[in-house]
């Protein structure tokens, strides 16, 4: 396991620093093709979002000069860089990667959309060529790993931000909010936001009214709907299912009298209320009424903390599941690592077992087919006996971190650098095989 | 033996009938189903004894006890239709504490047939019962449903969402359990009634409406109207359709327990 990971995420550099790193989707292939042809890089690739530039890395001989590739390919200095950058290796790396895919590093924790980012970037690399075997093997598992945060804990349930909190709470009175009709009072950018959000879930129609009627034509054609005086409010108000209001009005502009009327008109089917102005424009007496459901400005605010509370304490439960997980995935890249190692000695001496019974057949001439199965069984007897203790030896180390020692011990006993260097294709291509298994 | 089946349905209520106590208070995606299992096993049991019932070939329904294990299969029923549709457990709440209360009353022991005998018409009975009970398993899970909208407004209102699952359906989908359920329960009610009605009238040769148990239906009937006739009227839901329907319910249940009463409907004439 000779992974390596370098980069800058929300936390470690501001956004100025983040900008110049940035790698356009456009410029992914080529950014792949540089880095696997850097000095010490065996397989590597790139991920780039807004929050966060990685590059991860599996390296030729466990360490590359990743910080040398950044400075070159930005053209930035170590002082105006280094300070932001964090850098992994082996087993934190893949813990960093994994917490990464499963949304736990993420500015709002939780969210969906990194995985899907990272699965882009992996396919763009993989495409080029630049991710392969190790790579290959980590990616997978670390989607794996998001599956099974996502699934296991609530870490991405829940709502975190106003717009959709509103449209969380619409779900809960509506339950779908296929067409549904939307009214926006007052046109700011938050109620903005959240009509959108709530069109992109299906709500059908919206009005939008406005002290200056231009604004709210304005406003309404964004999205496709429907202008109406503020004159028209109350008779209008009732065909919508909620009410996004956010007027600059001193006093409430929604009294108990226009809840009864809108609710008798609407024959008491009920009214959601997204009450964002300052102060409020539905009054308290009006969100008492049975139909009505409204939440102010901090009703919202606190829904969200609330929510964001929820998740962090989901997000530990991920992270113990990620700790399992790493150490699982280091425990089988052990015994992946000794599969070669095995199958180069078994062939290393096998083929030594072949070179001999040809000499003997030479000094001896033919022999009769007892006498080839008696010398068959007797070598092949020999060899598998000498063969016994590295293996299990291998196999056993390969579950322990020792590994690479006892891997490297063997190898250089039997001498099997040289002998892959010899038949460096074929055994190539076995180890891959090997890996894969 | 059909009493044996329907202990092993009771077992398996049992299940949902913790299941409706804990699901307010904590809430558990695992448990709901294995509640749900457990109910569709019930169900397997319940009908097995039943169609033993049905197979001895008496009008064995006229028992008090094998119409409380219909009528709880029937809400059962209900309460399976409502969760392919609708895919929540939460009208559980209510159906499964009844469905287990009336299962173990007609668990408990045999109860002899007594009815049939005094009866001419007796394919006016059975349509009288079962559209009866149709009406009566509607009526329930529109009760259940009425409450659930009670609590879940008052969730909304309240403004504290802490959990992150909710157990309950949207509001307007919990109307619309309770509505179509109303609607639906309407005309077997109206059926069950009339059909009753002609039992009565030739069995005794008039309707006397001064006795208990036609005097309870009738009222529970007229309830049943005017909350069918509200809700289309001016949509009445939450806290009104919930008393409403609290009324038509406690009417139905004294009209059940008329049956003890009554002397027309009283299984033990003598």
């Amino acid at each position: 396991m000779r992974f390596q990971l370098i980069g800058v995420n929300h936390k470690s550099a501001p956004l100025e620093v983040r900008e110049r790193l940035a790698i356009p989707e456009s410029r992914l292939p080529d950014t792949c093709r540089e880095l696997t042809a850097y000095p010490g890089i065996e397989e590597g690739m790139v991920i780039s979002t807004c929050n966060r530039v990685e590059i991860v890395t599996h390296t030729t001989n466990g360490s590359a000069d990743l910080r040398g590739f950044l400075h070159d390919h930005f053209h930035l200095t170590a002082d105006e860089l280094d300070a932001h950058l964090y850098e992994f290796r082996e087993k934190d790396a893949v813990r960093h990667l994994f917490r990464v895919a499963s949304s736990l590093d993420s500015m709002v924790v939780g969210e969906a959309q990194i995985l899907g980012q990272v699965k882009e970037a992996y396919a763009t690399a993989r495409a080029v060529g630049a991710v392969r075997g190790q790579l290959d093997q980590l990616f997978s598992r670390a989607f794996a790993v998001a599956k099974r945060v996502r699934s296991e804990t609530a870490v991405g349930s829940s709502s975190v931000s106003i717009a959709s909190v509103a449209v969380e709470l619409a779900k809960k009175i509506f339950g779908t909010l296929e067409g549904k009709t939307v009214f926006i009072i007052g046109a700011g950018k938050m109620s903005e936001l959240a009509a959108r959000h709530l069109m992109a879930h299906g709500c059908a129609s919206i009005f939008v009214s406005n002290r200056t009627y231009d604004r709210a034509i304005g406003l309404a054609q964004k999205f496709n709907g429907q202008a109406i005086k503020f004159d028209d409010l109350y008779n209008t108000c009732d065909r919508a299912d909620i009410v996004i209001t956010s007027t600059g009005a001193p006093h409430a502009i929604f009294r108990r009298e226009h809840g009864e009327q809108f609710l008798s008109r609407r024959k008491n089917r009920p009214m959601f209320f997204i009450d964002i102005a300052v102060p409020r424009d539905v009054s308290p007496e009006m969100a008492k009424l049975d139909g009505i459901f409204t939440y102010d400005i901090d009703d919202l605010q606190q829904a969200v903390s609330s929510h964001v509370a929820d998740r962090r304490k989901e997000a530990e439960l991920a992270e113990a599941i990620i700790t399992s997980e790493v150490a699982n995935f280091e425990a089988r890249l052990h015994t992946l690592d000794v599969v070669p190692t095995i199958v180069s000695l078994q062939d290393h001496l096998e083929t030594i077992r072949q070179a001999e019974i040809d000499r003997v057949r030479g000094r001896m001439g033919q022999l009769t087919p007892e006498q080839e199965m008696a010398v068959e069984a007797l070598t092949r007897g020999i060899i598998n006996k000498v063969m016994h203790t590295p293996i299990t030896t291998l196999k056993t180390a390969a579950k322990e971190s020792e590994a690479t020692t006892v891997v490297d011990v063997v190898r250089r006993l039997f001498n099997l650098h040289d002998k892959e260097k010899e038949s460096a294709e074929s055994t190539g291509k076995k180890n891959e095989v090997g890996t894969r298994q | 033996m059909s009493l044996l089946w329907l202990r092993f349905a009771l077992a398996c209520y049992f299940i949902g009938l913790v299941y409706a106590f804990v699901a307010l208070s904590r809430t558990s995606d695992l448990f709901s189903r294995i509640a749900l299992h457990a109910a569709s096993l019930g169900m397997v049991f319940h009908f097995v004894s039943l169609t033993e019932l049905f197979l001895s070939g008496h009008l064995v329904w006229a028992s008090v006890h094998n119409g409380e294990s219909l009528l709880a299969f029937l809400c059962m029923s209900f309460f399976m239709l409502i969760y392919v549709i609708y895919q929540t457990t939460s009208p559980g709440v209510v159906v499964f504490p009844v469905v287990f209360f009336l299962t173990f009353v007609a668990a408990v022991d045999e109860q002899p047939v007594l009815l049939t005998q005094l009866v001419s018409h007796k394919g006016w009975l059975a349509a009288h019962i079962f559209l009866i009970f149709i009406g009566y398993a509607a009526l329930l899970v529109s009760f259940g449903a009425s409450l659930l909208y009670l609590l879940q407004e008052r969730r909304l209102k309240a403004k504290k969402s802490t959990s992150l699952i909710s157990f309950l359906p949207a509001l307007e989908v919990i109307d619309q359990i309770g509505y179509r359920s109303l609607l639906l329960g309407f005309p077997f009610m109206t059926l069950g009634l009339l059909t009753g009605s002609v039992v009565a009238i030739s069995t005794y040769g008039r309707l006397d409406f001064l006795d208990p148990k036609i005097l309870l239906s009738l009222l529970m009937w007229v309830v049943y109207m005017v909350m069918v006739f509200t809700r289309w009227n001016s949509g009445w839901r939450g806290r009104r359709a919930a008393v409403l329907a609290s009324f038509a319910f406690a009417a139905a249940v004294v009209a059940w327990a008329a049956n003890y009463f009554s002397t027309i409907h009283r299984f033990a004439a003598s």
